[in-house]
């Protein structure tokens, strides 16, 4: 995989060396448009670029993690062009992946950080603990802190892939005896790019690489999230919103509104201050996604959704009726009608209010 | 089960059957309408994404039996195969994408007088030619 030839080809003679055909390569892109909510016309320049795009070196380190982003991003739809564009990229070091063990895998990260200076993408899942200098969590004997400082030293770019790496995730869960912090916590001087989710969706993972070769340093929303994955809303965009706007509520998970595909909002769906591509991607091959198969969204790819006051409290009764609450739920708006352009503004506490009250008004009204 | 079933292989329906509200069926057919008349009366070529829609579970079916089918199918066979279905609408295609394992990547309603994955790029004429001249001047057998 790091051969001398194949480290000098751009992505499309990689992908080409592999029997990929532009028209094979052109209904990747097209794929990929779509979930960047591009056009779909937009396939033709996100083909152009990647073509030229050299193959960057990535690191990959895992931390306090359960190693699912990895499972995700590899039960993706190999071998499908998207494994193909992983295999197209250099990855240097992830040691779940990797055939060398012990001090050759280290050796081979070192190798990969010394070559690559400034230039490699560094790839994080997984919390870091900091409570008693990092030693809840070591590899080869380095903690976690030592080793991301090390590695993002040299690193163009960081993607913090999964909630924990991103936000702290479960780890960092009341009471997180561990200290565990997101990357952001820590790396101040470079970009990171957060791609959350308990996991994430696998091409979501593949996509933001993608668009980053593609595109550069993506636009973040307020979170660190590329806009172009995690600008959907899933209540904006779930097909079961014509019954929320209509009052239409299950009311337990086996009831008459249940069977029927009314709105979960009652039975604790996090839909309204989640923001990720489920409900037009989907899961498993674009089969279904939670709220398809009768489960509310639990908000997995925002920060804190383990402590966000229970799986099957509705949002008007979580911890969203305190102000400590509002404050971790940022972009409540787009649930009721409030615009875009109040999302990111956690500053804004008479903004919070309103959108509370009108949140508690739409909810007195369907009782 | 063998080990290479699919997760399509495994009978199990996620959602009930259920009538849920039709909301983005006649959005669509319109949106087409106007996409036709573009493509009359400026050449402008467009393409819907099906799978960029919050489509509820038989939305997607209604669509394409409103559709229809009309008199051309062409097939492509590049990183999985791929169906370009003319519909009973000249000029309105039902294009599916597939990868390897057969799975859905891409769907699109795309308009025009011939999908644009059809056209080979200009490159690939060129290394065609390329390939070609090379056949012709190295191949003796004639």
């Amino acid at each position: 995989m790091t051969s001398k030839k194949r480290q000098d080809m751009t992505i499309g003679e990689a992908l080409r060396a592999n029997g990929v055909s532009r028209r094979g390569f052109l209904k990747f892109c097209a794929a990929t448009a779509s979930l960047m909510a591009l056009p779909p016309g937009a396939a033709t320049a996100i083909a152009a670029a990647l073509e030229k795009a050299k193959r960057p070196s990535v690191i990959w380190l895992s931390f306090q993690e359960c190693t699912g982003c990895t499972e995700s991003l590899t039960r993706s739809h190999s071998p499908s062009i998207e494994g193909l564009i992983f295999d197209a990229i250099s990855l240097d070091y992830h040691h779940t992946l990797q055939a060398a063990a012990g001090h050759g895998a280290e050796a081979a990260r070192e190798e990969a950080m010394k070559e690559h200076h400034g230039k490699y993408i560094l790839v994080v899942d997984g919390s870091i603990p900091m409570k008693d200098d990092g030693v809840y969590s070591t590899i080869a004997g380095m903690t976690n802190l030592a080793m991301l400082k090390e590695a993002a030293a040299g690193a163009a770019a960081i993607v913090a892939v999964g909630t924990c790496a991103a936000y702290g995730g479960l780890p960092a869960a009341d009471p997180n005896p561990t200290g565990a912090v997101a990357v952001s916590e820590i790396i101040k001087d470079k970009p990171i790019i957060n791609v959350s989710g308990c996991p994430p969706i696998p091409v979501v993972i593949t996509g933001v690489l993608a668009q980053f070769l593609t595109f550069g340093l993506p636009e973040l929303d307020d979170l660190g999230r590329p806009k172009a994955f995690y600008g959907q809303n899933i209540h904006d965009r779930c097909y079961r919103r014509p019954f929320y706007e209509r009052g239409q509520f299950a009311e337990t998970f086996d009831d008459e509104g249940a069977k029927k595909g009314w709105c979960l909002y009652k039975l604790g769906c996090k839909g309204p201050i989640t923001y990720n591509a489920c409900a037009t991607t989907k899961w498993n091959e674009g089969t279904s996604f939670p709220i398809q198969s009768g489960h509310g969204c639990i908000g997995c790819s925002e920060p804190d959704f383990w402590d966000m006051g229970g799986f099957y409290k509705a949002l008007s009764q979580g911890k969203l009726g305190s102000a400590e609450g509002l404050a971790a739920a940022a972009g409540i708006g787009a649930a009721i009608g409030i615009g875009s352009a109040l999302l990111g503004s956690s500053g804004q506490k008479a903004a919070k209010a309103e959108i509370k009250a009108k949140l508690d008004k739409d909810m007195e009204a369907t009782k | 089960m063998s080990t290479d079933a699919r997760l399509i292989d495994i009978p199990v329906i996620s959602e009930p059957a259920m009538t849920l509200p039709s909301m983005n069926v006649e959005p669509i057919l319109h949106e087409v309408r106007h996409a036709l008349r573009r493509l009359l009366e400026t050449g402008e070529t467009s393409m819907i994404d099906l799978r960029a829609m919050p489509l509820a579970p038989g939305e997607e079916e209604k669509i394409r039996t409103r559709l229809g089918t009309g008199e051309v199918v062409i097939q492509l066979d590049a990183m999985g195969p791929s169906t370009l279905t003319e519909t009973a609408y000249s000029g309105v295609w039902w294009v599916e994408h597939r990868n390897p394992n057969d799975v859905v990547t891409g769907l699109y309603i795309e308009v025009a007088k011939v999908p644009s994955i059809v056209e080979p790029d200009r490159q690939d004429l060129i290394d065609a030619v390329a390939r070609l001249n090379d056949d012709l001047e190295n191949n003796d057998d004639e």
